[in-house]
């Protein structure tokens, strides 16, 4: 038995030094364990089977002849599987998609909707019988006509408001003496994380397990306990590892799939979704078509603001992409307006993907701001500082720091922006043309209720528990960080357990809440640990446990506008032969709260200006107007930018600690998107003369367009 | 994934008689484009006869002064090897320009060949498709057509063929070598392809059984200055939506010899021999340059959304040609 020796006096801090992932070498070396990957005995493997149409309803499953296939334990469909409770209100207080709620009944909503589950001894031989497996349909007309206009498009709340207004938006822009007005569109866009969403689920001893990959155990534990009528106590969800999320890890067709097949086989059963079933099955970005007015003085100050944002959703769930959200927070205008709409279409269920609403409605509303810089003859910068709100231009509740301003200046002056010349089309270099483009950015910093509990070990060392998510953000690394701050000892006495239901109740890695939220839990109950102990005295062999809940820490919070802030800065050359658009440089500074961790934070940033480019250079994902799916719907067919596309990249950030918060951190997992695909859109009009409004920026759409010399 | 059997051959014979005449089974190379066809149910071969290991991976000077390169040369080794760069430059940047160093290492010339389009409708078995199912129809001419052939297609299929390679060796004038049971036999690479007409399933003039044994490209003292370009929707590791494989010799300023084929916008490497006429003998200049991708396209039938590939492919051969010609003058 040793003494307690968390020091009395802090070592040099180990939050804002740069420290390699704790789990590095486990996943450079493959001794990192993910969820498809983990043995277990006697286990039974499910591969579902989707619908080939987009609408109708199942005629008929011909299970026999599969059933007599080799190793086929069962085929679970409409006809045979257990009811399940959908009418629920989960942890993100909203009901489940009901497409995760599989076989419940005989309707098709959309192409790629699951319609079968074949559960065989290997996954060979459920793959085959599942190929093997003749479904028919009554066919249905569908409608997947996703366009600006559509009759049955509605307002809807989503996350936030849908609609937003205040002044005379019309007189405004009568009075004003520039005036943009220009529709933008993004394309379907997905999440295509490089881990497949892998489940397996047995019993033990009357519990459920859950063995997945996931951005919250607690999150998917909740959903099942609820969606199979369960006590809490009954079911417990672990996700290690995990390959990558972006919001598309939630509770999902094949963890439903498997908890079915596991209690109706008593065994257990592995789901592993296949890369084409991703793309129909696991929520993705939707299109949007985005109408922006602005109306501004002379001088650039904006007068009018309106945005007005559309997205598809499914017939069976509504999402909304709030792509108007960000000019809540962004501008202020005499009359502003902002709406969200969706429309019901015969699609795959949307869902939450890296920064909703701000990915898109950044890309809109950045390159409309550059628009009317152009009209007025404001640089680009200087047209943002002289539109910088004093406080939320809707909520008129006053900024939690907004350090957008500074972002700019640093931005400016390492990007070398000062004396640019604002001339479209007059940078040539051989075949190609040059130009620059700036963004703004800005993502809200939130955090959710979470618990942790911190052990003293009697050998001197420091366990942490928490239900947390570490889907390669860093997160693992980032708390470990943290408690040995908050416990004042060295990072390598500190051991970080997270991914485990049992754990205790925390929020998800998502919204850009992760790390902050359980940074806080495990802040809390740290520095009561530390407390706690007595100096020289005895830690009995069980330890010391303490801890915390940030439950009502959290409702104490005072409302403000409460922001991450960027400025985005890219070069990009076109080639006027080809229409190919390469991005030469970019540049991110971001005002993002306390960097906990320099090494993973520049790595999530560097990764969101990334998810830019690739956004505003190649993806798009397809839909055929005849089968309602999606034309290419892997990864050769659905483009994300290369290596060979990313060109150095630097991410920055400024001094911004959160003052509420007790680490001061805000949230960096999604900021880095943000106004990236306008920068290089903004870039691109400055290069070529021409305003690209619909992403992505293909060599097709460069080379209709025109322009000097193409 | 439909269970079958695999074989390894260790000498050509042997590998065309376990091949035998059975249309269920295929020869297996690289395996970069059948596995993932079988993975996704368009190839459900009974067997695989496994032609890796065949001696037949060598790159080998002619008597007259061209190259004779085998079928299981893998691409990184194509693109690397000396003679092949000095000769042929633009045959070493198209395979380069091709996948990723993963898959060139892989890869091999004959399968590089014999490769499927990656049109989505043939590759996804729930949709028609004329080249996978005859008779079914092709989506492709009023749905998702971006990337589809603007050259020498025809309704029933107007999918492209997604070689790099294949581009510069046809304009080099690449003959194919095969072996049969009945014995071995050739083809030209321009004559290896089949017309798409209705009949877009039959791809190849090979024989069937037939295994491509290698590739012989003639001397071209003209291919020593030439050079392939692709056009992509991003930087690397994507197929073209359109290339150009282009050599070039002039003198005084006159052209005296041209090659010039283009890649992604028919069901084959296209030989451009229309623009090689107007060339030989022209000034080499843009307007010459631009009049010969003129002629070529003017037989291009572009459909709604790729008409793009039309203005591409003329911006292409002039650049291509225009660096070409600038070389030549220094």
């Amino acid at each position: 038995m040793t003494t307690a020796t968390t020091g009395r006096t802090a070592p040099a801090g180990a939050v804002g030094t740069a420290h390699p992932r704790v789990e590095g070498r486990d996943k450079v070396t493959g001794a990192a364990r993910y969820a498809g990957d983990i043995p277990f005995a006697d286990l039974a493997h499910g591969r579902l089977v989707l619908s080939t149409v987009a609408r109708g309803r199942i005629r008929a499953v011909e299970t026999a002849d599969v059933l007599g296939m080799p190793g086929v334990l069962a085929v679970l469909h409409h006809g045979n599987a257990p009811r399940v409770d959908t009418d629920y209100t989960g942890m993100l207080g909203v009901p489940p998609d009901p497409t995760a709620a599989v076989f419940q009944h005989d309707r098709i909503p959309h192409a790629g909707w699951p319609v079968a589950l074949v559960v065989a001894e290997t996954p060979e031989q459920a793959r085959e019988a599942a190929e093997a497996l003749v479904v028919t349909y009554e066919r249905q007309p569908h409608d997947i006509a996703f366009r600006a206009g559509r009759p049955d498009a509605y307002p809807a709340d989503g996350h936030m408001p849908a609609a937003t207004e205040k002044g005379d938006l019309e007189a405004e822009l009568a009075a004003s003496a520039h005036v943009v007005d220009a529709e933008y569109t993004t394309p379907e866009e997905h999440h295509a994380m490089m881990e497949p969403h892998a489940a397996t689920a047995l019993w033990d001893g009357g519990r459920l397990e859950v063995v997945d990959s996931n951005q919250g155990t607690t999150w998917i534990a909740d959903e099942l306990v609820k969606m199979f009528s369960l006590e809490p106590s009954a079911v417990r969800v672990r996700s290690e590892h995990v390959g990558g999320g972006f919001g598309s890890k939630g509770l999902r067709a094949h963890q439903v799939a498997a908890v079915m097949a596991a209690t109706a086989l008593r065994r257990p059963v592995r789901v592993v979704l296949t890369r084409r079933q991703m793309f129909s099955l696991t929520g993705y970005r939707s299109p949007t078509t985005q109408r922006i007015r602005l109306g501004a003085d002379a001088d650039g100050r904006l007068r009018a603001l309106e945005h007005r944002s559309l997205n598809q959703t499914s017939t069976v769930w509504e999402f909304v992409e709030p792509s108007s959200g960000p000019a809540r927070v962004m501008y202020d205008a005499d009359a502003h307006r902002t709406v969200n709409e969706v429309v019901r279409l015969d699609v795959p269920s949307p869902t939450w993907m890296r920064a909703p609403g701000e990915a898109p409605g950044s890309f809109a509303l950045e390159a409309a701001l550059d628009e009317l810089a152009e009209r007025c003859g404001v640089d680009p910068v200087e047209l943002r500082l002289r539109n910088e709100p004093g406080r939320g231009p809707v909520s008129g509740l006053p900024f939690a720091g907004r350090n957008l301003a500074a972002c700019f200046r640093e931005g400016a002056r390492r990007f070398g922006w000062a004396g640019r010349d604002p001339r479209p089309g007059v940078r040539r270099e051989g075949r190609r043309l040059l130009g620059t483009g700036t963004a703004a950015a800005s993502f809200p910093a939130g955090a959710l209720p979470a618990t942790a509990a911190v052990t003293a070990q009697a050998d001197g060392t420091f366990t942490v528990r928490i239900a947390a998510a570490d889907i390669g953000t860093g997160a693992r690394t980032a708390l470990t960080l943290v408690a040995a701050d908050a416990l004042r000892v060295a990072p390598d006495r500190v051991r970080v357990r997270i991914g485990d239901s049992d754990f205790g109740p925390a929020g998800l890695a998502g919204g850009s809440m992760g790390t902050r939220s359980w940074a806080w839990a495990v802040t809390a109950a740290a520095e009561e640990l530390r407390d706690r102990l007595v100096p020289g005295a005895a830690v009995p062999p069980e330890g010391i446990t303490v801890r915390s809940d940030t439950t009502a820490a959290l409702g104490a919070l005072a409302q403000q506008e409460r922001h991450s802030f960027g400025a985005q800065f890219a070069e990009v050359a076109v080639d006027v032969t080809t229409g190919e658009v390469r991005v030469r440089r970019m540049l991110g500074i971001f005002a993002a709260g306390r960097i906990v961790n320099p090494l993973t934070a520049r790595s999530q940033l560097v990764g969101g200006m990334t998810w830019g480019i690739s956004m505003a250079l190649h993806e798009e994902a397809v839909r055929d107007h005849a089968s309602g799916g999606l034309y290419g719907a892997d990864l050769a067919g659905y483009h994300i930018a290369t290596h060979a596309d990313v060109p150095a990249i630097e991410a920055d950030w400024v001094d911004d600690p959160d003052p509420d918060d007790p680490v001061g951190i805000k949230g960096i997992g999604e900021i880095g998107v943000v106004g990236a695909a306008a920068a290089v859109a903004n870039a691109v009009w400055h290069a070529t003369g021409v305003r690209h409004r619909s992403l992505p920026i293909r060599p097709d759409r460069v080379l209709r367009a025109g322009g000097p010399g193409v | 994934m439909r269970e079958f059997d695999y074989r390894r051959a260790d000498d050509v014979p042997g590998a065309v008689a376990l091949l035998g005449a059975d249309p269920d089974a295929r020869y297996l190379g690289g395996g970069t484009n059948l596995v993932d066809l079988m993975k996704t149910g368009v190839e459900r071969p009974a067997r695989l006869v496994d032609v890796r290991r065949l001696p037949l991976d060598r790159i080998e000077p002619t008597d007259d002064g061209g190259l004779r390169i085998g079928a299981t040369v893998t691409n990184s080794d194509l693109a690397a090897h000396p003679e092949v760069r000095r000769r042929y430059p633009a045959l070493a940047q198209a395979v380069l320009a091709g996948a990723s160093g993963q898959l060139r290492n892989m890869a091999t010339v004959g399968g590089n060949l014999l490769q499927r389009t990656r049109c989505g409708y043939f590759a996804d078995v729930s949709r028609p498709c004329n080249k996978r199912v005859p008779g079914s129809g092709c989506p492709a001419v009023t749905g998702e057509h971006r990337n589809h052939a603007v050259l020498g297609a025809s309704e029933h299929c107007v999918a492209v063929h997604p070689s790099d390679m294949g581009v510069a060796l046809t304009a080099f004038d690449a003959v194919v070598s095969y072996e049969t049971a009945d014995g071995p036999g050739q083809l030209p690479l321009d004559g290896l392809y089949l017309p798409v007409g209705d009949t877009p399933h039959r791809e190849t003039a090979l024989p069937a059984g037939a295994l491509v044994t290698g590739v012989t490209l003639p001397p071209a003292p003209v291919a020593a200055r030439s050079r392939y370009r692709k056009v992509r929707e991003r930087a690397s590791y994507a197929f073209a939506i359109g290339s150009v494989a282009a050599a070039l010799d002039v003198s005084n300023g006159i052209v005296c010899e041209a090659r010039l084929a283009f890649g992604a916008v028919a069901s084959r490497p296209w030989r451009a021999r229309a623009a090689e006429r107007v060339l030989t003998g022209a000034p080499a200049d843009e307007e010459y340059f631009a009049a010969a991708a003129d002629a070529e396209l003017a037989a291009a039938r572009p459909l709604p959304d790729n008409g793009y590939k039309v203005t591409l492919m003329r911006n292409l051969v002039v650049a291509v040609l225009s660096e070409l010609a600038e070389e030549a003058a220094r």
